[in-house]
């Protein structure tokens, strides 16, 4: 099996594919170099020269306003400019392959390719062909790897807990397709975190969820309790007509996180989501727009995370 | 070996140069980390009344493309308007002036100085801009492959100290 | 033509022989006694064992010219040292007629390299529906009928069509695989595929399948060879069958001997194989299968894929590795590992498949088809692209050393390959 190929040779981060494979020392400086950011954000120019003159090209082959335009103002404030590929319109529709769309976008002197696919692997595919000088950030790779929000969501807890050592974290939901539960949990496993939770119906966690070292949990009573950090994901339509599912209300009413369920966890226990939220599918309103909720920070957070990464895997010789 | 400045006495030097510089509307930035050092025992001597400004230019170096980001880049923080304020810029050590310059442009992303004055503990040869500390300690005579750094003890004291460079 | 193989060391699996000694063939055949030779092939340092024969080699003609040719597959079957070849029905269109069989005999034939079995599609499209002329097409020349990648996902379908079969004493290949199971599935439904986030094939499609075709085989009499086992759990279950006495053969594909899915990696699109590689446990439980006759044989399951093709995300990258090639080099390393002799080790590669085949040829005696293979046990030589005759770059040895190099091959007593 070939190295590393996030690392350089000296063991610097040149593209972020999954935080799997990421030095512990390494994702504490990612979360170090994204709290000096916070602060740009504060000032009236929001704006430091780091990636004056730099490219970065937004691959999105997968839709997702949200993602790409928080990556885009984090490119922007480090002074990079800013290239959106409409995959819509672009040749891919017409069947250009995902490598010979890279290739005509580094003929154009791209920087940082930000890519979103679908299929799982697609982000290393990608790294593997790229020039020395260019650099990959993985915005969501099928159900693989979504690093950045595993790292804003890394950062959220730091925030709000400080320490991971003592902290229980229950995941809820769609595990079996979510690529941020998986980040998460490689990240909470490297950071030490002792007790890693995922709930949810057996057809919705995979079958090798033990190997990844978390524990299982069918009944989210039981797997709730004395959490300290609860993370909901989200429940996509697709999954009810997958014969995964009956229906959203009996989900709603068995993993949805109501203000009752929570009261189980820790009085001090945070709620997070990677969002979009379905309310009233995962998450009720109250407990969504409720005090224990960190789910906006969490998004100006991602500014900040986003921030860290493009500067650390641009930055050196 | 010639000796090297007693550290605590030249800030104790600084303060009593800067007493006349200072008036009720000055403000004190001290650069990460021995800027800060300095700028803390200052701040403190002169009784600034605005809270102390510190800055880690870090983003603003123009090495980042051969070194990447420094390491362990602080926050920071500036809790004062900059806009139309005199400004007092202190360092530990100047060398090469980027540093400073770095320190300057960053300053300025956050408003308009009425004015930026340049002080550091100690100078050595070896400009490469057009930077200039308008007040410095000492100047410290530096051998080739060697730099010359501020160290903080655990009780606080300071010292500086040479090492080898690189 | 006369042929003399001289002083190589023999090895003949069928008759456990392994000394030094000469072959004589004359009119194609292996003769009992020596002649006056009209050529003479040194053979000394080299081993001289039966011609390989490879149960599933995919020459892509018709219809999947893009990937491969009749010419370039023919030509890296011989340089791989397999002499008698059976090719899947998965061409385009599929092998369901007995004009598109006919034509692919005669254009092998006409090429004088290996030896070319058609398989027949077991169903009209391999659309896993309509029965084809199973008669016609045996007729054409047909050894025997698949599916190959291809399920009958209609169970009652594949009922009708073990019966038929069974009718005319036809073999039929099944690869057993539950398609529903299947469906989506691009790897190991285990820890690796978790972590890669790839959609799972469990193991129990695997086993699912091979329960129902173990009862219809016990219906029918129908000749059933399970083509490409994959699991731990798929082995012990032919080993019980086997035991319970039912005529059933099997083989697995030679990559499956050697690599699991911790060898995917960073999602190594040359590991997307069909079935896909299992945990090392299903690995190892492979290799010791082959070893101790629960599976008959082994086979390249050769298939050439366009570097296009490969150059994909896992799950959109086409299955498949060039094999023709690599299975003597591959073969030689499992039987190492296993310690066995050398004769056991060659027969899972020739007298083994030629007997499921239901040709004469993969021994040395006297009578037998002048196929043989002359190679250098020692010798090693790397993986390129620039190495492989077969248009198929596609392996996930790429760039490895293996140890086993053909030095000539012969069939029917014509020196076809020479190094």
């Amino acid at each position: 099996m070939p190295g590393n190929p996030q690392l350089d040779a000296n063991g610097e981060l040149q593209h972020l594919l999954s935080i799997e494979g990421l030095p512990r020392e390494l994702i504490l400086k990612i979360l170090d170099t994204a709290e000096s950011f916070a602060g740009v954000t504060e000032r009236d120019i929001k704006k430091v020269p780091l990636l004056r003159g730099k490219s970065v090209f937004n691959l999105f082959f997968e839709g997702s306003t949200r993602t790409r335009t928080t990556f885009e103002i984090a490119a922007k404030r480090l002074s990079a400019d800013v290239i959106n590929l409409n995959v819509a319109v672009s040749s891919t529709a017409k069947g250009e392959s995902l490598l010979d769309t890279v290739a005509n976008l580094s003929a154009m002197q791209a920087d940082i390719f930000v890519v979103r696919h679908g299929s799982s692997g697609a982000a290393h595919l990608v790294a593997r062909h790229v020039k020395p000088h260019e650099h990959v950030i993985n915005a969501g790779d099928g159900r693989h790897a979504h690093p950045t929000q595993g790292l804003l969501d890394l950062y959220t807890i730091r925030h709000y807990k400080k320490d991971f050592s003592g902290l229980t974290v229950a995941i809820v939901g769609d595990v079996l397709h979510s690529r941020v539960a998986r980040s998460l949990i490689h990240g909470l496993t490297t950071l030490g975190a002792p007790e890693v939770r995922v709930i949810g119906p057996q057809t919705l966690i995979p079958a090798g969820a033990a190997a990844l070292g978390v524990r299982v949990f069918h009944s989210m009573r039981e797997g709730l309790r004395g959490a300290d950090v609860v993370v909901m994901l989200r429940l996509q339509n697709e999954r009810m007509t997958g014969a995964l599912l009956p229906s959203a209300q009996e989900f709603n009413k068995h993993y949805g996180l109501t203000a009752e369920k929570l009261a189980l966890a820790k009085p001090d226990a945070i709620v997070m989501h990677p969002g979009p939220m379905n309310r009233g599918v995962e998450i009720d309103s109250a407990v969504a727009d409720g005090p224990r909720s960190v789910i906006l920070p969490q998004v100006t957070f991602g500014i900040a995370v986003r921030m860290a990464v493009m500067s650390m895997v641009a930055g050196g010789g | 070996m010639s000796k090297l400045p007693d550290a605590e006495k030249l800030c104790t030097q600084l303060a009593r140069e800067l007493k006349a510089r200072v008036t009720p509307a000055s403000a004190m930035v001290g650069i990460h980390t021995g800027g800060a050092w300095v700028a803390e025992r200052l701040h403190a001597a002169l009784g600034i009344k605005e809270p102390l400004g510190l800055l880690d230019p870090a983003f603003y170096r123009d090495d980042y493309a051969k070194q990447g980001l420094a390491r362990d880049p602080k926050r920071s923080k500036i809790p004062f308007a900059v806009e139309g304020r005199d400004l007092l810029l202190v360092d530990d050590v100047l060398y090469t002036g980027r540093t400073v310059r770095a320190a300057m442009n960053e300053l300025f992303d956050y408003g308009r100085p009425a004015s930026i004055v340049l002080v550091v503990l100690a100078e050595r040869d070896g400009r490469q801009l057009p930077v200039c500390a308008q007040l410095a300690g000492a100047k410290v005579e530096v051998a080739a492959g060697m730099r010359l750094r501020l160290r903080r003890d655990g009780a606080g004291r300071l010292s500086l100290e040479l090492e080898r460079a690189g | 033509m006369k042929l003399l193989v001289k002083g190589g060391r023999v090895v003949d699996p069928a008759s456990g022989r392994d000394a030094v000694g000469d072959v004589f063939i004359a009119d194609g055949k292996i003769a009992a006694a020596p002649g006056t030779p009209d050529r003479t092939l040194d053979a000394k340092g080299l081993v001289v064992a039966p011609g390989l024969v490879d149960l599933a080699a995919r020459l892509r003609e018709p219809g999947y010219e893009h990937k491969a040719t009749l010419e370039s597959e023919m030509d890296a079957a011989v340089a791989g040292g397999v002499t008698s070849l059976a090719c899947p029905p998965d061409t385009d269109p599929p092998l369901d007629e007995p004009g598109l069989v006919d034509m692919l005999r005669r254009r092998a034939k006409a090429l004088s390299r290996a030896r070319v079995y058609p398989v027949g599609a077991l169903t009209v499209k391999l659309a896993g529906r309509q029965l084809t002329e199973m008669a016609e097409l045996a007729e054409a020349g047909c050894a025997a009928f698949s599916q190959g990648n291809a399920a009958v996902e209609d169970t009652q379908v594949l009922w009708r069509a073990l019966q038929y079969a069974a009718t005319f004493g036809l073999p039929v290949w099944l690869r057993p695989e539950d398609a529903w199971l299947a469906r989506g599935g691009v790897a190991h439904d285990g820890e690796v595929a978790t972590r890669l986030g790839l959609a799972g094939i469990p193991a129990f499609a695997e086993t699912i399948a091979l329960a129902a075709i173990f009862e219809l085989v016990r219906a029918t009499g129908a000749r059933v060879h399970l083509c490409r086992i994959s699991s731990a759990a798929g082995v012990a279950l032919l080993r019980r069958a086997k035991h319970d006495g039912l005529p059933i053969t099997c083989d697995v594909g030679i990559h499956h001997v050697h690599l699991s899915d911790m060898d995917l990696g960073y999602f190594d699109a040359q590991c997307r194989l069909e079935p896909p590689l299992r945990s090392q446990r299903d690995r190892e439980a492979l290799a010791a299968g082959l070893a101790d006759g629960t599976i008959d044989c082994a086979v390249s399951d050769h298939a050439p894929v366009d570097e296009d093709a490969k150059h994909l995300p896992f799950a959109e990258a086409e299955p498949g590795a060039t094999g023709l090639e690599l299975l003597l080099p591959l073969t030689l390393k499992w039987g190492m590992e296993r310690k066995l002799t050398l004769a056991q080790t060659l027969a899972r590669i020739s007298s083994a498949p030629a007997r499921i085949l239901g040709a004469a040829s993969g021994r040395l005696e006297p009578g037998a088809p002048g196929d043989l293979v002359l190679f250098d046990p020692q010798a090693s030589w790397r993986v390129t692209p620039e190495a492989l005759k077969s248009q198929g770059k596609n392996s996930p040895f790429l760039g490895m050393e293996l140890a086993g190099r053909v030095r000539a091959t012969v069939v029917a007593g014509q020196v076809v390959y020479e190094a």
